[in-house]
């Protein structure tokens, strides 16, 4: 099988492409959204309480709701 | 064993084992995607019938299938969290919901994809995929709730509940869909019926749902994380984990 | 006090004569969903054609698809007035069974909502050319659906209850758990109009009232403490 051929997919390569492509990029916009989420959550609490330790409690009522 | 599990249901000691295990989930879902997808690409034989654009099938019934099975274990985890109390369970359940509604999405969007040059027409009114567009609504409306009260308590208790009574009027809705679509005999055709499945077509779908649910582990105990973080930024040690892990 | 069993029900019979005299009161309130179900109903013709065949075939589906949403619309009327003068937090923590006082106000409900949905739903019925039958099968699936309408839209009530947007919110907790409802409703009425029997159809819809009628003040009362705690 060419590689062309291959990604003709019989005629069906809008279909079968567009699913799988739009597939990827969800699963992939939603690892990142997770990641990021997961880096600026650390940030924050680093602001909070990793600058001095054993002052968090001090900083805890500055901090923003979530 | 039980002693393990008891341990495990608090968060200050789930959030490091969950952080150990999210990154092994994560390779097992993308080799079991990359067997997958070999499998479905250049084991799997054309359809007779569908040609090449049954290939959809190989994301679209995975897809699927993981938006009920993770609208089961999210109303299993609500349900644990309202009778025993336990945060963790409610931590879990609102974790999973907006992965649950993406492969919704994605099943529905495949689903179009694929109805288009089998039916010809994007959207047909087939009892699953009017299932798989009620299942949508229960997300949506799981994760509006949630983002509408803002007491942390009362949000993860009041959607516990509606993930309950979700899971409970699933099957009701679901028969009474099938009953409608049944009375409307339109132009739908099965999408499963006609050709019998090739055994590689049937491994390789089986291979992409494992990749499919090894994927929503690693994610969902990624955000399962950031859940216990948020709620408890208040205890001591989420400060040492803060001041480690930021280093 | 009293809690034997016919205690525990003119209990629920209280609640019920209280929110009737107050719905009384505010007549307005149970005239607008009244209008709304009307309007509704009376704007698809404009929409989709004055063809008496078409029309009598979607009658069904409009009708009941209507019935939701002026039911959905009153929902917010449910607990909000006893949630904001304290009265509800009485009912909590009153030795009367909170389920049975849910009994009593989604019975109130029905009442001033349900019921005048059902006496003028003929009437609308036979602007769409709806024969005798299907007139009486409409009116017998609404008579027996509207209960479920109120019975799970007071779970959605009790859930988004103080919340801002609750209106909105509860549409799309409650819509997708009325479908069941709608179907056999609709389907009941499309079955006699074509000349067929509706039996399995009103069984099926009488099994939902049944189930929402053992369950749903339960899951209610159950999601009000939640709300209210």
């Amino acid at each position: 099988m060419s590689l062309t051929e291959f990604f003709s997919m019989g005629g069906y390569a809008f279909y079968v492409w567009g699913s799988y492509a739009v597939t990827a990029l969800l699963m992939l916009i939603e690892v990142i959204l997770v990641v990021r989420r997961r880096r600026t959550l650390l940030d924050r609490l680093g602001r909070i309480h990793g600058a001095a330790h054993g002052a968090w409690r001090d900083g805890a009522g500055n901090e923003t709701q979530t | 064993m039980a002693l393990n599990w008891f341990k495990y249901s608090s968060p200050a000691s789930f959030y490091p084992l969950a952080g150990r295990l999210a990154p092994w989930f994560g390779v097992a879902a993308a080799l079991l995607t990359l067997t997958g997808l070999y499998l479905g690409f250049f084991v799997a034989p054309t359809d007779y019938k569908q040609g090449e654009a049954y290939r959809i099938i190989f994301i679209h019934v995975p897809a699927a299938w993981m938006s009920m099975f993770i609208y089961l274990v999210m109303a299993f985890y609500a349900g644990l969290g309202l009778v025993f109390n336990t945060r963790l369970s409610a931590f879990m359940a609102r974790a999973l919901a907006p992965t649950g509604a993406l492969f919704t999405f994605i099943s529905l969007w495949t689903g179009a994809l694929w109805g288009k040059p089998m039916w010809g027409a994007w959207w047909v009114w087939d009892a699953r995929l009017t299932s798989e567009l009620i299942l949508l609504f229960l997300y949506l409306g799981f994760i509006s709730l949630q983002a509408a009260i803002e007491d942390p308590r009362r949000a993860a208790r009041a959607s516990g509940l509606l993930a309950l009574i979700g899971a409970v009027n699933v099957p009701i809705i679901y028969f009474s869909v099938q009953w409608w679509n049944t009375l409307h005999q339109g132009a739908s055709i099965s999408m499963s019926q006609g050709s019998a499945m090739a055994a590689t077509m049937l491994t390789a779908m089986l291979v992409m749902t494992l990749a499919f649910w090894m994927y929503t582990i690693a994610v969902v105990l990624t955000r399962v994380r950031c859940e216990i973080l948020e709620r408890e930024r208040h205890s001591e040690w989420v400060a040492e984990v803060a001041s480690r892990e930021t280093r | 006090m009293e809690m034997s069993g016919i205690g525990l029900l003119s209990g629920t019979r209280n609640i019920l004569a209280r929110d009737l005299t107050l719905a009384g009161r505010r007549i307005t309130d149970v005239l607008t969903t009244l209008f709304f179900f009307v309007i509704v109903v009376s704007l698809f013709p404009l929409g989709v054609g004055p063809e008496m065949n078409t029309l009598r075939m979607i009658a069904p589906g409009i009708l009941w698809v209507a019935a939701l949403l002026a039911t959905m619309l009153s929902l917010g009327r449910l607990f909000t007035a006893d949630y904001i003068d304290g009265t509800l937090e009485q009912m909590l923590l009153s030795p009367q069974p909170l389920s049975l006082i849910v009994l009593g106000k989604v019975a109130a409900h029905w009442l001033v909502t349900g019921a005048p949905l059902v006496l003028m739903s003929p009437l609308l019925g036979l602007q769409f050319g709806l024969g005798g039958a299907a007139l009486g099968v409409l009116m017998l699936t609404l008579l027996i659906g509207t209960p479920v309408l109120s019975l799970v839209g007071a779970m959605g009530a009790a859930l988004t209850l103080g919340l801002r947007g609750g209106g909105a919110l509860i549409s799309l907790l409650v819509l997708p758990l009325y479908i069941p409802v709608l179907i056999f409703g609709a389907g009941a009425v499309e079955a006699v109009a074509s000349g067929l029997e509706a039996g399995a159809h009103l069984s099926l819809l009488g099994a939902l009232l049944v189930l929402a009628l053992c369950f749903g003040p339960w899951v209610t009362a159950a999601a009000l403490r939640i709300s209210l705690e």
